[in-house]
């Protein structure tokens, strides 16, 4: 750095002087541009975009109550109606283009049905996603940076790992309901619970990622030329350590919904979730199960759709991590 | 290393005594009443007496404590007179279920073999299919084997149990009619008949918690691998003249599995503890099911002891897998 640099430097023979062939780019659209190359990564993110329209717009389009009861002789005649494709192998059966995937026991249209549970478990599982990994990150970072509390903090997180997860949530799912289905109302209240205990419940493994960056990102230079300019610890935070440690969020939260959602689903199919006339994917699965012999639709479809969000969102969130990764991008 | 044992050891009893009292505490929050299902004929006075014989009435430090010596003392003193026969526990008040007013550990007992049936065999079919998928897919990565494992691992970990559990129900059971839906535990192997009707029932929660297990296994063993399979010494064994099979499955293998061996240790606690989903799909009544039951039932000593028996099984497995991690490496010492 200090050698004087000659003004108009002679080429050596032998050195071909490489030239950048395109300009330079920003971090994330080299991210951009490795993500778009990962095929998987773009079929999820495609597919999820896909259910996330569908059920936030669908309804707008398809507008039918999904808490729509037929009275009278309309009940009879529109209850256990089944998709309109089985009338291909099926020529007797009965089916109604007014309802394409069919009706339940009640008479229920199964789309809107299936379109407003799907609301319900996306919500859920962003939610809660964004609880975690606020929760993770805050944890993260703060003990990374306070040498102080990192052990305390560290040993809150072994603590949770050692803790049998699912069945304190369940406990916990039956203790909380009826007060905060009180304050909240009956939806309001179960949907805070379970956002609330999934976020609690996952913080862990955000929280271990984001410390170990933090912790090494806190001894190199510009952290000290910061704090030399006299930067305070919230700003040096908030400013220079989180732009950093973004890329693992960014894993966590991605892979973060999809446990979410998986979380969800169990504890309604396990009967510990929503109301049972507040349609979740999930509720929907449990409530056909006894009847999945003759209506196996009424099973297949919500699960189907639970299964591919959360394939969807793992592979983008697989495609995201090696976009992310400088040792792997570029090639 | 034995030091560090030890001190694990003796470190894990206050994180233990911890959960203990966490557990205790949310559980005291508890808004069940367990003379709910008794009649209302019964006069006030006996049913308090009736409460303050279930061990209740007391202020909860006495209570906690008189679990505490219950689960420590007592117990394995039964334990102690089931295998010996002595008579060390004659007296004692052992840990009372409030649904069967019979000790807690009994239906323990009576459950964990369905429980070790059904989700041990799992456990291990799940670990002999993932090896040699994640050692091939590591071997030839990006090859058509690779992407398709990596897509069959991807589904594995994106079906919940609760769908995949009921397809396979849906199809082989209702469908074709290979197997029971149903897991029926007074089954008796006594002959080969018997045994193969004990195959069948077990086969399809087994495939359930199998694929999932793959999944998770197999995308280890991979990543492991790869992480080996460019390091120096695999191109010093190759310069030497080895064989590719011996390299790769001696050399790069026996590496490659010191994480996953201590990852299949960390697991382990989820055998014992049973797939509580799985189990439900299928009706086996194992631990997972007498969880969800003791739950419903406010049963709380139940849930109380089923919970921290799970919490000592990964407190003590996970010092299982750091132990094993420093025997198998020796790079790593912890002294």
């Amino acid at each position: 750095m200090t050698e004087p640099v000659p003004a108009n430097p002679t080429p050596q023979p032998g050195i071909v002087e490489v030239t950048p062939t395109r300009p330079p780019r920003s971090q994330w659209a080299e991210v951009w541009q490795q993500l778009k190359s990962h095929k998987g990564a773009m079929a999820g993110a495609f597919l999820f975009v896909f259910i996330l329209l569908s059920v936030t717009i669908g309804p707008l389009i398809w507008r039918v109550d999904p808490q729509f009861l037929p009275q009278g002789r309309d009940f009879i005649n529109l209850r256990d109606t089944r998709p309109i494709y089985t009338a291909l192998w099926d020529s007797g059966a009965k089916v109604n283009w007014a309802h394409p995937l069919g009706t339940d026991n009640l008479g229920r249209d199964t789309l809107a049905r299936l379109m407003a549970g799907g609301r319900v478990s996306i919500a859920v599982g962003l939610t809660a996603m964004v609880l975690s990994i606020l929760l993770g990150t805050l944890i993260g970072v703060v003990a990374g940076f306070f040498k102080r509390l990192d052990g305390p903090l560290m040993r809150l997180a072994d603590l949770f790992f050692a803790l049998p997860l699912l069945p304190m949530i369940l406990v916990a799912a039956l203790l909380f309901r009826e007060p905060l289905s009180q304050t909240f109302g009956p939806e309001g209240g179960i949907f805070i619970l379970i956002v609330a205990l999934i976020g609690i419940t996952s913080w862990m493994q955000t929280a271990r990622i984001v410390r170990g960056d933090v912790l090494a990102l806190k001894e190199r230079e510009f952290v000290l030329a910061a704090r030399s300019v006299g930067t305070t610890p919230v700003k040096l935070m908030l400013r220079h350590l989180l732009p950093n440690v973004l890329s693992p969020i960014m894993v966590s939260a991605t892979l973060g919904i999809a446990t979410a959602i998986i979380t969800e689903s169990a504890l309604s199919f396990l009967g510990f979730g929503f109301p049972p006339d507040f349609p979740t994917w999930g509720r929907l699965l449990n409530d056909s199960v006894d009847r999945m012999v003759l209506y196996p639709e009424r099973v297949v479809w919500p699960g189907l759709l639970i299964s591919l969000t959360v394939l969807s969102v793992n592979y983008l969130g697989d495609g995201l991590r090696d976009a992310l990764d400088p040792r792997i991008r570029g090639r | 290393m034995l030091t560090f044992t030890i001190r694990r050891l003796v470190l894990a009893v206050p994180t233990l005594v911890f959960i203990s009292l966490v557990i205790f505490l949310l559980l005291e929050l508890a808004p069940g009443d367990p003379m709910a299902q008794v009649p209302l004929t019964v006069p006030p006075e006996v049913k308090e007496r009736m409460r303050e014989a279930l061990g209740l009435g007391q202020p909860w430090p006495i209570r906690y404590w008189k679990w505490l010596v219950q689960f420590f003392w007592i117990e394995p003193q039964v334990m102690i007179d089931w295998m010996f026969g002595t008579t060390f526990s004659a007296n004692d008040l052992r840990v009372i279920s409030w649904q069967t007013r019979s000790p807690v550990m009994d239906i323990v007992v009576q459950r964990m073999p369905q429980t070790l049936w059904v989700v041990g065999t799992a456990y291990i079919v799940g670990i002999l299919i993932a090896l040699p998928i994640g050692i091939y897919s590591a071997y030839r990565q990006y090859s058509w084997f690779d992407n398709a494992g990596t897509f069959v691992t991807m589904v594995g970990f994106s079906v919940p149990p609760f769908f995949s559990g009921v397809l396979v129900i849906v199809i082989f059971s209702v469908q074709l009619g290979w197997f029971p839906s149903i897991y029926d535990t007074t089954h008796r192997v006594t002959d080969w008949d018997s045994f193969v009707v004990q195959l069948q029932q077990m086969v399809m929660p087994v495939m359930v918690l199998a694929l999932q297990i793959t999944s998770q296994m197999s995308r280890f063993m991979r990543a492991s691998m790869l992480d080996n399979l460019n390091q120096d010494y695999v191109r010093t064994a190759r310069a030497k003249g080895l064989g590719e099979r011996t390299v790769v499955l001696v050399h790069v293998l026996r590496n490659s599995m010191i994480p996953v061996v201590t990852v299949i240790a960390i697991g382990i606690p989820a055998i014992f503890g049973g797939a509580i989903i799985t189990e439900q799909v299928f009706k086996v009544n194992g631990i997972g099911q007498l969880l969800i039951t003791a739950i419903e039932a406010n049963d709380l000593p139940m849930v109380q002891t089923l919970t921290f028996i799970f919490a000592v099984l990964i407190v003590f497995f996970n010092l299982i897998a750091d132990i094993l991690y420093g025997i198998l490496d020796p790079r790593i010492r912890y002294d």
